[in-house]
């Protein structure tokens, strides 16, 4: 009654495990699959079902439309401006938190006493909730009650985040990536760690100077971790600053710091469209759908080095 | 074309531990000094301090005659073979090589003479663009060496280089670091544990042990002359016999209670090497030779010869006998080591006469 148990194949490092019955594997991931489909695939369905669905403000009549809904919000001025600030804000999100970690993790290297505390006390910002953080922002920089928009104004900058867009942008991106920043942190510490002490040192050697050795042997060898990182802030900064822009400027002012993720919560839950919002979010799951196949098809054949 | 000299060097860590413990060695130009010991000696902690990778907490460092403990690595002018080679991984061959000559601002065309020149003598031109990941064990090696070499630094130093290649390529390299420090003639220091390739490389061979140096001199020297028990059980394989001794009623006596009438007075180790004894099955007895009755335990033969462990004197001993052994488990027999060829040590473990 009992199969023949196939050995593993040599070679493998986790031998493969052979179920006697022929059920209880699919029990077993029953209740991960069960969530996965509750909480992804369902409102996933829903969504996309949705998107190609056009209501009246009341909610009596619904109409089958295919994708009209995509061709209108595709073509809408107004979206195409959302894209273009989330990717600007992204980008500068991303490259200002990279930026700035890897500076703070450089010199936590060359910090000889104490440097676990100088870690610990880096990393507490990452445990600060998106709100909280972006009120942090919005008080430090309010024209009128910010003391470092006292400071900005002081010399001689006419700084005022609620009217002026460019300004509004500056505060959302500093806001982002400043609690980004502990995160990338901790990763830069570890890329950094695993840097061979023997290769600075032959560097050393071999005649090259402090700012040398970083960028020609650390900063090519934490390639991996940065790309990782480019990945995982592009990701934040696109999908999981919903709350910083909602605290500090609410999209505005007009609408010129509208990320693609406020405007699907502003067209759906503000302006009550619900078919362009759902248009919207299935455009940012196929967004978010790329990036991801992009990063796993560069992580399988990451560069493997050593 | 340099000279290297270490005046007591010391190395304390701040944790107090002193890793060196006053360290005076002079390296000639053009020499190969070789610092061997076990692990912990201090030998790895010396040559960092030479390359300037280790601060020196007291004595001076001089090469060429000037003092350079303030001078850092990069402006020594020194090269150095790592034992993981420490090729950078993301660099071809020919970066590598090139990276320290790009560093110090040579033309372009001269780096690309230099590196091909080098390539050459070290079998490396295929390889040029492969990356160190690509490359076996002995060709990382080899690359390691022509990072050093196309540099022409003032002073090479070598870091166990080879103890992570297989036993024959270790071989077939030792040969051919000592030939191309030869023909290239640049001062070198070598570190190493391992006692044969201390004795084939160095010019000058340092013994050392717990931080301070046990013996300095000619590799043949130092063998035929150990300073120690230390010196005389790490050089040598295998490690010269040492049979203790104590003071009996009719003068020095071994621990089977065997007096030796000519041991010196103040001798409480008497050594001898497993070559300079011989075996014999007869009564003959040479006179003023160590006659030492002996019971076969194992017999080791390699080919070339044969190592017997045998039990005599109240310990273990091992003699070395040409081609094949006759003698077999369990056979008693005798060994007889020449008067001449026995070494004497003193309560200290130092050299007597």
């Amino acid at each position: 009654m009992v199969p023949p148990a196939s050995s593993p194949r040599s070679g493998s490092v986790t031998p493969r495990v052979v179920f006697p019955n022929k059920v209880l594997p699919y029990l077993l991931v029953a209740p991960q699959l069960a969530i996965t489909l509750v909480f992804f695939y369902w409102p996933a369905g829903q969504a996309f079902y949705q998107s190609m669905l056009r209501q009246d403000p009341f909610g009596l009549r619904t109409k089958f439309v295919w994708f009209a809904n995509f061709r209108k919000v595709l073509a809408d001025p107004a979206y195409l401006n959302s894209i273009k600030v989330t990717v600007v804000f992204s980008l500068a999100t991303a490259i200002v938190a990279m930026c700035v970690a890897l500076l703070l993790a450089v010199m936590a290297e060359k910090v000889v006493r104490g440097k676990g505390l100088y870690r610990t006390l880096l990393i507490w910002p990452y445990a600060v909730a998106p709100a909280i953080a972006g009120m942090l922002w919005l008080f430090l920089f309010n024209p009128s009650i910010g003391s470092l928009a006292y400071m900005l104004r002081s010399f001689g900058i006419a700084w005022d985040p609620l009217l002026n867009g460019t300004h509004a942008m500056i505060l959302l991106v500093s806001a982002a990536a400043w609690k980004q920043i502990s995160y990338n942190f901790l990763f830069f510490v570890a890329g950094l760690q695993a840097v061979p002490k023997a290769l600075i040192e032959a560097a050393a050697m071999d005649g090259a100077g402090e700012t040398k050795r970083f960028w020609t042997i650390i900063f090519p060898l934490l390639a991996p971790t940065t790309f990782f990182l480019l990945v995982v802030n592009t990701v934040y900064a696109l999908f999981d600053t919903f709350g910083i822009v909602h605290a500090v400027t609410g999209g505005g002012p007009g609408k010129t710091t509208e990320t693609l993720v406020y405007k699907v919560y502003n067209d759906g839950f503000v302006n009550l469209i619900l078919g362009d919002s759902a248009a919207q979010s299935v455009i940012l799951m196929v967004i978010v759908i790329s990036l991801t196949a992009i990063q796993f098809r560069y992580v399988e054949r990451k560069v493997h080095y050593g | 074309m340099a000279t290297v000299d270490l005046k007591d060097v010391k190395k304390v860590y701040p944790s107090g531990f002193e890793a060196v413990k006053g360290v005076s060695i002079a390296v000639p130009d053009k020499e190969l000094c070789v610092l061997v010991g076990p692990s912990g000696c201090g030998k790895s902690t010396l040559l960092r301090m030479i390359a300037g990778l280790e601060t020196i907490s007291s004595g001076t460092v001089a090469i060429d005659g000037k003092i350079v403990n303030s001078t850092g690595p990069t402006e020594r002018d020194i090269a150095m073979v790592f034992q993981n080679y420490a090729l950078y991984p993301h660099m071809k061959v020919y970066d590598n090589m090139a990276y320290g000559l790009r560093n110090r601002g040579t033309p372009k065309d001269e780096i690309d003479s230099r590196v091909r020149a080098t390539a050459k003598i070290l079998e490396l031109s295929a390889l040029l663009d492969r990356r160190p990941r690509e490359l076996s064990g002995g060709q990382r090696q080899r690359v390691a060496m022509g990072r050093a070499i196309v540099r022409n630094p003032r002073v090479f130093l070598f870091d166990e280089p080879l103890s992570n290649l297989d036993a024959k390529l270790r071989g077939q390299m030792r040969v051919e670091i000592k030939n191309l420090q030869r023909s290239l003639g640049v001062t070198s220091v070598y570190v190493t544990h391992d006692q044969l390739e201390a004795m084939t490389l160095a010019d000058i061979l340092v013994v050392m042990n717990a931080g301070l140096v046990e013996q300095m001199g000619a590799p043949l020297d130092v063998y035929e002359r150990p300073a120690s028990t230390f010196v005389a059980s790490f050089i040598g394989a295998p490690p010269m016999n040492l049979l203790p001794l104590s003071q009996g009623p009719a003068g020095p006596a071994l621990a089977d209670g065997k007096t030796i009438e000519f041991a010196p007075a103040n001798a409480v180790t008497l050594g001898f090497r497993p070559e300079d004894a011989d075996v014999t099955f007869g009564a003959e007895a040479p006179s003023g030779a160590l006659i030492l009755p002996a019971l076969v335990e194992a017999v080791e033969p390699v080919g070339a010869e044969s190592f017997l462990h045998c039990a005599a004197g109240g310990s273990r001993i091992v003699v070395r006998v040409a081609g094949r052994a006759t003698a077999t488990v369990g056979n008693q027999l005798r060994v007889v080591a020449k008067a001449e060829k026995l070494h004497w040590f003193d309560q200290a473990g130092k050299r007597v006469g």
